[in-house]
């Protein structure tokens, strides 16, 4: 008896050991798994998206409303965030340019940031933040309090119905709402330079004309349609399979944020290097 | 252009041929399983749904209900076991089949489930919207008279979150109807109302079925409704069905679990 006691002790410490190693290393594998099993849902989304695309009954009234929703809605927040960005990228620029006598090239070279990068970045964030994250509440909501399995109950497909013309506004929309921001922010780095630091207006355009081109507007929009379609991909895919309640619903929405956001600037990275073909490993 | 016509891949409801419609048995479910990761919940199900009658689906919480619907309806797919609708094995459909099927089914959730989006009129209106060719007069028409029929037609341009519980449920049922389905599923269609909306909800089950025919699936723990409106009563325990019959049968039985569940649920028919 006495010996016994001290080994089903050692034992079942083992026991405990063994278990608690075992769920550590399932953790971990968790955590390394995670962000391909978050891929493989997206691509799965997608493609079962792609399918429904092309399947009748085609819902022209979805599609405008989610245009109106992603476009129409973001216009102002976008305008805004152009405006103030186009401002204080020229005062950088002729602040740093005016060291070598260079500020000439100002508009140049914001007309060329803005056409190939901070225009599609920048609008993509803004949709994220505004329609992407109440995307992913409106179909986590729909999904937690059973609405998605009653258009399933009633043979209604609920990705075509709710994430296909989601898709195809992200798609459409972004590229436009990265044209307004292109403007928009031109004409804040115009007003900045000219009128508040003594820029002349025709050698600012002059500039502008002579180094951007339509490759480099094209480079923008090319971008802009990967991000619309991605940021509401990744809307759509933590809205329409969130569970727990509102709690769950909450989170969802926090991930849509965050995935989109870093997703916006990996893709733009890559995207960047598909164009200029240069930049990879 | 026509592959652009709306209703080129609608699914169409199924008409079942005349000696089906005579059966008296309108949904047999045999050998039902479904388990979640290691939880094995419905563990052989077998069961016959009576055409034309309430059938009630009762149990303690747990027992498998809301999940043995779930698969009645294909909102999930049974991991074995016969679901057969009028003879169709329902269990094994996909595609635009198992669309075609489901339109059998109405389905009033347990929340009511009503799109919070639309108005009373479009929630009731959307299956029409979406599966017949009828006119925007037509579509009026026809769920007007379904919203009077029901008492809730001064609320049709009200949005759902400006319903009370029983009038949400009562929207629900009508969009439930409103396409004609044969078998109308109703998951725990009395909880959380108070005892005048739950007996208002009773009632609206059996003139479903006395006005349109239909046969009734009914999810229920609530058994002073059960004794009101059953005429068939399962009794499901630990994922299988423990015991069948009309309430009396099983307000009687010897079985412990269903005699416990009855005894602890105070409830006689008298």
């Amino acid at each position: 008896m006495t010996d016994a006691a001290p080994t089903a002790s050692s034992s079942s410490r083992e026991d405990r050991v063994q278990r608690g190693l075992r769920a550590a290393r399932d953790w971990v594998l968790r955590l390394l798994l995670a962000p391909f099993v978050e891929v493989g849902a997206l691509f799965r989304l997608l493609t079962e998206s792609l399918f429904w695309a092309v399947r009748p009954p085609f819902r022209g009234r979805l599609f405008v409303s989610a245009m109106e929703f992603i476009g129409i809605g973001s216009l102002f927040i976008v305008s805004l965030t152009a405006l103030f960005v186009g401002g204080v990228l020229a005062l950088q620029l002729v602040d740093g340019f005016r060291d070598f006598g260079a500020e000439n090239q100002t508009g140049a070279v914001i007309g060329l940031a803005l056409a190939r990068e901070v225009g599609p970045v920048f609008a993509a964030l803004m949709v994220t933040s505004r329609a992407g994250s109440a995307m992913t509440t409106e179909l986590g909501s729909m999904r937690v309090t059973n609405q998605i399995d009653a258009l399933v109950s009633m043979a209604v497909n609920p990705v075509q119905y709710l994430v296909v013309p989601r898709l195809v506004a992200g798609f459409v929309m972004v590229p436009v709402l990265t044209m307004l921001f292109d403007v928009v922010g031109v004409f804040g780095a115009f007003c900045v330079a000219v009128f508040l630091l003594g820029l002349d207006p025709g050698v600012f355009m002059d500039r502008l004309q002579w180094l951007v081109d339509w490759d480099d507007v094209s480079q923008g929009l090319i971008k802009a349609m990967v991000f619309g379609v991605v940021v509401s991909l990744i809307a759509c895919r933590q809205g329409f399979y969130a569970k727990g309640g509102a709690a769950g619903v909450g989170r969802a929405t926090n991930r849509s944020v965050v995935h989109s956001a870093i997703a916006i600037l990996m893709l733009d990275y890559l995207v960047t290097s598909l164009v200029l073909g240069e930049g990879f490993l | 252009m026509k592959i652009f016509r709306r209703n080129l891949m609608r699914p169409t409801r199924p008409t079942a041929p005349a000696d089906v419609v005579s059966d008296p048995i309108h949904v047999r479910i045999r050998d039902l399983h479904k388990s979640y990761d290691d939880h094995h919940v419905l563990r052989g199900v077998s069961l016959d749904i009576h055409r034309g009658k309430t059938n009630l689906i009762i149990g303690p919480s747990g027992s498998g209900k809301s999940v043995l619907m779930r698969q009645l309806i294909r909102l999930e797919k049974p991991d074995s076991g016969e679901i057969l609708v009028n003879g169709v094995d329902f269990a094994q459909l996909s595609g635009l089949a198992l669309d075609n099927g489901r339109r059998t089914f109405g389905m009033v959730f347990q929340m009511s489930a009503l799109f919070d989006s639309m108005s009373v009129f479009d929630n009731v209106a959307f299956p029409l919207r979406e599966h017949t060719d009828m006119s925007r007069k037509e579509i009026r028409a026809r769920v007007m008279e379904r919203l009077a029929g029901l008492g809730i037609a001064s609320a049709a341009r009200k949005m759902p979150s400006e319903l009370s519980g029983g009038m949400q449920k009562r929207v629900a049922v009508a969009r439930a109807m409103i396409v004609e389905s044969e078998i109308l599923i109703y998951d725990e269609p009395t909880t959380g109302l108070d005892p005048i909306t739950t007996e208002m909800v009773d009632d609206l089950i059996t003139e479903a079925e006395d006005l349109f025919g239909v046969t009734s699936v009914v999810i229920s723990h609530d058994m002073a409704s059960v004794v009101r409106i059953a005429d068939h009563l399962n009794f499901l325990h630990q994922g299988q069905i423990a015991a069948t019959g009309t309430p009396e049968e099983l307000l009687h039985s010897d079985h412990p679990a269903t005699a416990e569940f009855i005894r602890a649920s105070r409830i006689s028919l008298e």
